[in-house]
């Protein structure tokens, strides 16, 4: 089922949550809604799911308004942070409640939770309580209640938030799987741009109530609209320098900057990511900026090396990967060139951090 | 057993053990003197005077006389009766305050601890003046034919009020501190309202719930002043067990009054069990939980 957000506002008291938010998501996608806290991802979600209900504007499912509907009615699953399991039942009784409230037949429900018990990877743990589970059963438990009534839409609350770093790596990967088994049209909510893109077909990166990119992963990490998105999706260096008829003078290099022709001067801000500053012995070409090492981390898949302009005074962090390193062993101390291999400029007015 | 935690048992111990014997000695002597005098003591004193006459008095001054045998049933139907609107009332008051945010909430929370406050003659006073022949609603009342003021359904009414904050108090803190998490998912997985209360909230807060009924009914089976005001004390008719314990007394019949407050005491005694044996209960439970969670 595709869902259609159309210009929806939110204000608690004095507080936007959200903007004027319009948003579009195929039938059948894995979304991923990604923002800091605050960026009004999570009440997003909860308008989406009806339980919240947005100031201004309308959601649309398939073709029908479900604008005015109430949770109950929109037949939405939804899965919460902090697993929200019924204390008092039992893993067989949570997974089979929603149909236990449509008065389902005991034998259809039966059949029903046994099979998601499967699916869940659960089976044998029916009997059990929630306090009995560990934090990736509840949360699989969860899962498994919000998809026994047959969802059209799965809505997901930073569900892998209050999970350890390894149980949370398994249960991406699992629930990757299960969107493609299942086909439900899925959005969830994260602040780990590693977990939105390693999830989603389709990324919306949200900031202070509005929408500040959307769209695949590749896209949004390549090309990033704004120096926000550039930032929040990894680590960045920035550059201030001028813009000046299709040039960028930073410090200390300037590069072609061939979508900027402007007339005149004006501020510019550059980022480079750190694994896009290449590290040399000698001058490559006018890019080519001259560093000291300060330090050397080879710890992990990349080795991060810190350096400093000392003619600028600009700290610089560069990671090398693992070939490039053994063949250039950079030492704190050496005095060395870094060449950005890539820079994207964005002018004051598009955004300031 | 982890060892830091068994050091840590141990320095407690040592320093209880660091009080001089004859300053425990004395401040448990005084504990022990001061329950028994004040209340071990007054109690079995009750029963005594209610046997003053032997078992076949005692049962003589309980059966016998029609009016205390109307008391014990008056009182048997009042304080059932103002614990079921306590509970109606109470469940909904802590849904409200702990479900919803609206002005004037804590000012809500505020006057809900009014009838404690109040002195329950105070109470009755206001009943009165109310629905009184010379109060607010009682000439209307009377048009209806309904009877309030010296009637039942006054003490109905005056004992719901002095015990009104037993169960909304006991419901209060709880619900806040479970949330409305588990609420919230039922909804969105379908349940109605109805479904939600009698499913999720219900078996959430029962404990709770009982616990505030007991300390409710043992007040609503107690209470005095209020009922004293409302009721006009009318024997045989609007007279409860507390009533009837202080008309007897007046009247010199001591072994007769001591027999209705021996009753009074036994059903105050059997709630105090009552709640003990919840208390046990739920301590059994959490502590089962716990083994159980620490097991896995």
């Amino acid at each position: 089922m595709s869902i259609k957000i159309q210009n929806v506002s939110k204000k608690f008291g004095s507080f936007t949550a959200l903007d004027n938010v319009t948003l579009d998501v195929p039938s059948g996608t894995l979304l991923a809604l990604l923002g800091p806290s605050g960026s009004g991802k999570t009440t997003l979600l909860r308008i989406i799911a009806g339980l919240e209900h947005g100031d201004t504007g309308s959601i649309h499912v398939e073709e029908s308004d479900v604008t005015g509907l109430s949770a109950r009615e929109r037949q939405v699953g939804f899965v919460f942070q902090h697993y929200a399991l019924f204390k008092h039942m039992s893993v067989f009784e949570n997974i089979a409640f929603g149909m236990r409230v449509r008065h389902l037949p005991d034998a259809e429900v039966r059949a029903r939770v046994m099979e998601l018990l499967h699916l869940v990877r659960l089976e044998g743990l029916g009997g059990r309580y929630p306090s009995e589970l560990s934090g990736g059963q509840r949360q699989r438990v969860a899962l498994a209640r919000a998809l026994a009534v047959r969802p059209r839409l799965l809505l997901l609350d930073e569900p892998f938030g209050a999970l350890d770093a390894k149980v949370r790596q398994e249960l991406r990967t699992w629930l990757r799987k299960l969107h493609e088994e299942m086909h439900v049209t899925t959005v969830f909510v994260t602040h780990d741009q590693e977990e939105a893109f390693e999830v989603a077909d389709q990324v919306v990166v949200m900031r202070q109530g509005h929408i500040e990119q959307a769209g695949s992963p590749q896209d949004v990490f390549d090309h990033p609209a704004t120096p926000f998105v550039m930032d929040f999706l990894g680590h960045v260096n920035v550059f201030h320098g001028r813009l000046e008829a299709g040039q960028v003078h930073l410090e200390g290099f300037a590069m072609d900057t061939p979508e900027y022709q402007h007339s005149g001067s004006r501020d510019a801000t550059a980022y480079v990511r750190p694994h896009e500053v290449d590290l040399h012995r000698s001058a490559q070409s006018d890019t080519s900026l001259p560093v000291r090492v300060v330090h050397v981390n080879p710890a992990g898949p990349v080795t991060r090396v810190r350096l400093i302009s000392e003619s600028f005074g600009v700290a610089i962090n560069c990671d090398l990967s693992a070939d490039r390193y053994s063949e250039l062993r950079p030492r704190p101390g050496e005095d060395m060139f870094a060449t950005p291999k890539r820079v994207r400029v964005f002018l004051p007015e598009d955004y300031v951090i | 057993m982890h060892p830091s935690s068994m050091r840590i048992k141990k320095s407690v111990g040592a320093m209880v053990a660091t009080e001089p014997f004859w300053l425990r000695a004395l401040l448990i002597g005084a504990a022990y003197l001061i329950i028994g005098a004040l209340i071990l003591v007054p109690i079995v004193y009750v029963f005594v005077q209610a046997f003053a006459e032997g078992w076949t008095g005692y049962i003589n001054n309980l059966v016998r006389d029609k009016d205390t045998l109307h008391s014990i049933w008056l009182t048997l139907s009042v304080a059932p009766l103002a614990v079921l609107f306590n509970t109606v009332l109470g469940i909904a008051a802590a849904w409200c305050l702990t479900r919803f945010k609206f002005p004037g909430r804590t000012l809500l929370v505020t006057l809900l601890d009014v009838p404690f406050a109040i002195s329950p003659v105070v109470v009755g006073l206001m009943f009165l003046m109310l629905f009184g022949m010379q109060g607010f609603f009682g000439p209307t009342l009377q048009q209806w034919g309904v009877k309030i003021v010296f009637a039942w359904p006054g003490l109905v009414l005056a004992t719901t009020f002095v015990t009104l904050p037993f169960v909304a108090r006991e419901l209060i803190p709880l619900m806040e501190s479970l949330g409305d998490e588990e609420e919230v998912a039922a909804v969105s997985l379908g349940a109605n309202p109805w479904q939600l209360f009698w499913r999720i909230t219900l078996p959430n807060i029962k404990w709770g719930l009982v616990y505030g009924m007991i300390q409710c009914n043992a007040r609503a089976i107690g209470e005095f002043g209020a009922v004293y005001v409302i009721s006009g004390h009318i024997a045989g008719e609007t007279d409860t067990m507390p009533l009837r314990v202080e008309k007897l007394f007046q009247e010199y019949n001591n072994p007769g009054s001591f027999a209705v407050a021996s009753l009074l005491t036994l059903m105050a005694l059997g709630t105090l069990l009552g709640k003990y044996v919840l208390e046990l209960w739920i301590a059994r439970q959490i502590a089962s939980h716990q083994s159980d969670v620490e097991g896995t």
